[in-house]
């Protein structure tokens, strides 16, 4: 292990030399290789070669990123970790955990991060009260995308409460459409959980399930009745669902084969590339909920090098990342809304202004709440668990007390 | 001619082909014995330790094993392993052979035939998988196909059904491995002495007597073989399964090395996924193991 570590390092060093300039560098590590998602890390990298970086782009295909957080392991254990890398929520507070990761506190302090971010946001990027990573957008999870033609046809309206929503979808199951486009992978699943979770428990209960992992909470009569709705859910999905990518459940909705699908501000994405006219061909509805903001947001986390370019850049990223104009051009192409609150958001569409609008009024009220399904709130371990019991439950026809007390029992487990 | 010095040269270039056999195998040995054999060991020590997102060495015990054991997506994935393997093991090697003797029939176009049936193992797990993922989802394969065609009741949605979805795995890695079975044994078809055959013949026998007395006990050791590299094969299936169904209807199609990979590295959990990994180790010895044990004593004995 030592000398491969050592010959590692050797040509880390050796490379680095060839290339070496004067000029701040950051090699970064992430996953953005599809379509828009390239695009909006381009815009970065044009952001920091303005500001006289060296942008080393080190991208690892594969959504979700599988692939590239085992490419970052190795190279963390073999003592050549990239400068910059793209991690989300709770592996930021793993990473600080084993001391890879670098302070950012120095120019957290300098532009008044505290000020500039949501609270949730602020807690997901930090470690232990010090700055470890950069949050880069704001993309909400619980939304409805609907299709407005197909709910026409049928003559209902997008649903205000979970009631209305079993109401409305069996009108349109009875009217020959998908009520729920839907893909059936653990994260969708759990997505579909969550946003069921905040609706019928609201933001307080939420916050007991999954972040306190609270027995009580997790043994009440209110837990059953979200895996009740999760049951009807499971009803209003065609049978064509398990393993279906999220984007191939988009696309029923665009093409009209089914009413509504319940899915992040990345599917408003889709719609946007396949050519689709907001109000026209999609509209979006927050989900059913007494009021709630479910976040999933991207972030990069700066890992710990000698190399002294390297440094420097990694000062410069971490400087440049929360610019107004950085923001906005990097979240009008994400599809998410800058990480930075009071953005102007000129130019962005409805779905990000009235996702903006009720971040505010939620953060105001104390109900934004992160993601299980989407990696921002607990450890691995226990979001599996999350997973786990929530597709079995899904996928089969187990009781909602059944899943109840084995959500509660695996939790445990986990932790 | 031979002087001295040249005597002593003989003696150098000698001793050399005497080490030649040590020197060519040695380091090979030395690196295969760090590489596999020091990183097993390396594996059931962390499975020892609560490593998480990095490996640490903070000794634990048996703790990872107690959890793993206690985990329903385990046992899902153990028992689907049970399963799968069996099956495919059987329905590969029954296939394959049947295919071998029917193309030893001496039949025309027998190499175009023998290349069409090889074909599946030149293709990934992956092409195979997603091309059976498409063929067999209800609401693009052969399913909606039957009902357009106007068989409107006709029902074929196991790669949607938990309880259906692993026979598919099964179906799949059949479809691509029976035919390199079938490759094996027709290979060894050949190798039978012709004039036992002929003699038989002579005797008056059949030749479904002749293939069940003769010729199929001779390919015993052809049949092991088969055994072990699709035991093996079966215990590591992966991609398959990920292509195919990804794990899914909820956890119903798992097998134990997508448990692992999950829990190393999706999970955070390298200690629980080394334990996984220490669990496939041992499964894999129980079925190699007996083999090396029978071969080598047969060996010894004859």
């Amino acid at each position: 292990m030592g000398s491969q570590r050592l010959s590692l390092v050797a040509l880390a060093v050796l490379f680095g030399s060839i290339t070496a300039q004067a000029a701040p560098t950051a090699e970064v590590l992430h996953f953005w290789t599809s379509g828009g998602e390239a695009r909006a890390a381009l815009s970065l990298k044009h952001a920091f070669e303005a500001r006289g970086g060296v942008w080393d782009d080190a991208p690892v295909a594969g959504g979700g990123g599988d692939a590239m957080a085992a490419v970052l392991r190795a190279r963390v254990l073999a003592g050549v970790p990239p400068s910059v890398a793209q991690v989300k929520g709770q592996n930021i507070k793993e990473w600080a955990a084993v001391g890879a990761l670098e302070s950012l506190n120095t120019v957290a302090e300098e532009q008044n991060w505290d000020a500039l971010l949501p609270d949730l946001l602020k807690e997901t990027v930090q470690y232990q009260g010090e700055y470890v990573a950069v949050p880069l957008n704001i993309h909400r999870v619980d939304w409805i995308w609907a299709n407005p033609k197909v709910l026409d046809k049928v003559g209902v309206t997008p649903p205000q409460t979970w009631d209305e929503f079993n109401k409305t979808a069996e009108k349109i199951k009875a009217a020959g459409f998908i009520p729920l486009a839907h893909g059936g992978q653990p994260w969708q699943d759990v997505t579909l959980f969550e946003v069921v979770l905040l609706g019928i428990g609201g933001a307080d209960f939420y916050k007991q399930v999954y972040l306190d992992l609270d027995q009580e909470a997790l043994h009440s009569d209110t837990m059953i009745k979200v895996f009740d709705q999760m049951r009807k859910l499971s009803t209003y999905v065609d049978p064509g669902a398990p393993g279906r990518e999220w984007n191939l459940a988009t696309a029923m909705v665009m093409r009209g084969e089914a009413a509504m699908q319940i899915m992040g501000d990345w599917a408003k994405a889709e719609f946007l590339t396949a050519g689709l006219k907001y109000g026209e061909d999609f509209i979006c509805v927050s989900a059913p909920s007494s009021g709630g903001y479910i976040i999933n947001s991207d972030s990069f986390a700066m890992f710990q090098v000698s190399d002294e370019e390297q440094q420097k850049g990694q000062l410069l990223m971490a400087s440049m990342l929360l610019d107004e104009d950085v923001q906005k051009e990097f979240n009008l192409l994400k599809g998410s809304i800058p990480a930075r609150l009071g953005v102007s958001l000129e130019g962005f569409d409805e779905c990000a202004m009235k996702s903006s609008e009720d971040l505010v009024l939620n953060e105001a009220r104390n109900t934004v709440v992160g993601s299980i399904a989407h990696e921002l709130v607990q450890s691995g371990a226990v979001r599996g668990a999350f997973l786990d019991v929530v597709t079995e439950h899904f996928n089969t026809n187990m009781s909602s007390q059944e899943a109840v007390e084995k959500l509660a029992e695996t939790v445990i487990l986990a932790d | 001619m031979s002087n001295p010095q040249q005597r002593k040269q003989m003696s150098v270039l000698d001793r050399l082909q005497r080490y030649l056999p040590q020197l060519v195998v040695g380091p090979p040995f030395l690196l295969i014995v760090f590489f596999v054999y020091g990183f097993i060991a390396w594996t059931g020590f962390i499975s020892l330790t609560n490593s998480r997102m990095l490996p640490t060495f903070d000794f634990q015990g048996i703790q990872q094993y107690v959890r793993l054991l206690a985990m329903d997506r385990w046992n899902v994935a153990f028992h689907n392993l049970l399963i799968f393997g069996s099956l495919y093991i059987l329905f590969s090697i029954t296939i394959g052979c049947v295919l071998a003797v029917l193309l030893d029939q001496r039949i025309r176009a027998e190499g175009a035939l023998r290349t069409i049936y090889l074909y599946p193992m030149a293709i990934s797990f992956i092409v195979t998988g997603t091309a059976w993922k498409w063929i067999l989802n209800p609401s693009l394969g052969i399913e909606s196909y039957m009902q357009q065609l106007g068989w409107e009741s006709f029902q074929f949605d196991w790669i949607v059904n938990r309880d259906m979805a692993i026979y598919v795995v099964v179906l799949a890695a059949v479809w691509q491995a029976s035919g390199f079975v079938m490759a094996l044994f027709l290979s060894a078809l050949r190798t039978v002495d012709e004039d036992i055959i002929r003699a038989a013949h002579l005797d008056g026998a059949s030749t479904t007597r002749i293939y069940f007395g003769i010729i199929l006990p001779s390919l015993r050791p052809v049949f092991l073989s088969a055994f072990v590299i699709l035991a093996h094969l079966s215990i590591k299936s992966f991609d398959l399964v990920v292509a195919l169904t990804n794990g899914g209807p909820g956890y119903s199609s798992t097998l134990p090395a997508n448990f692992m990979y999950e829990m190393a590295f999706r999970r955070n959990q390298i200690g629980l996924g080394a334990a996984s990994a220490m669990m496939m180790l041992a499964t894999v010895a129980a079925i190699i193991v007996p083999y090396l044990y029978s071969e080598l004593r047969a060996k010894h004995h004859g």
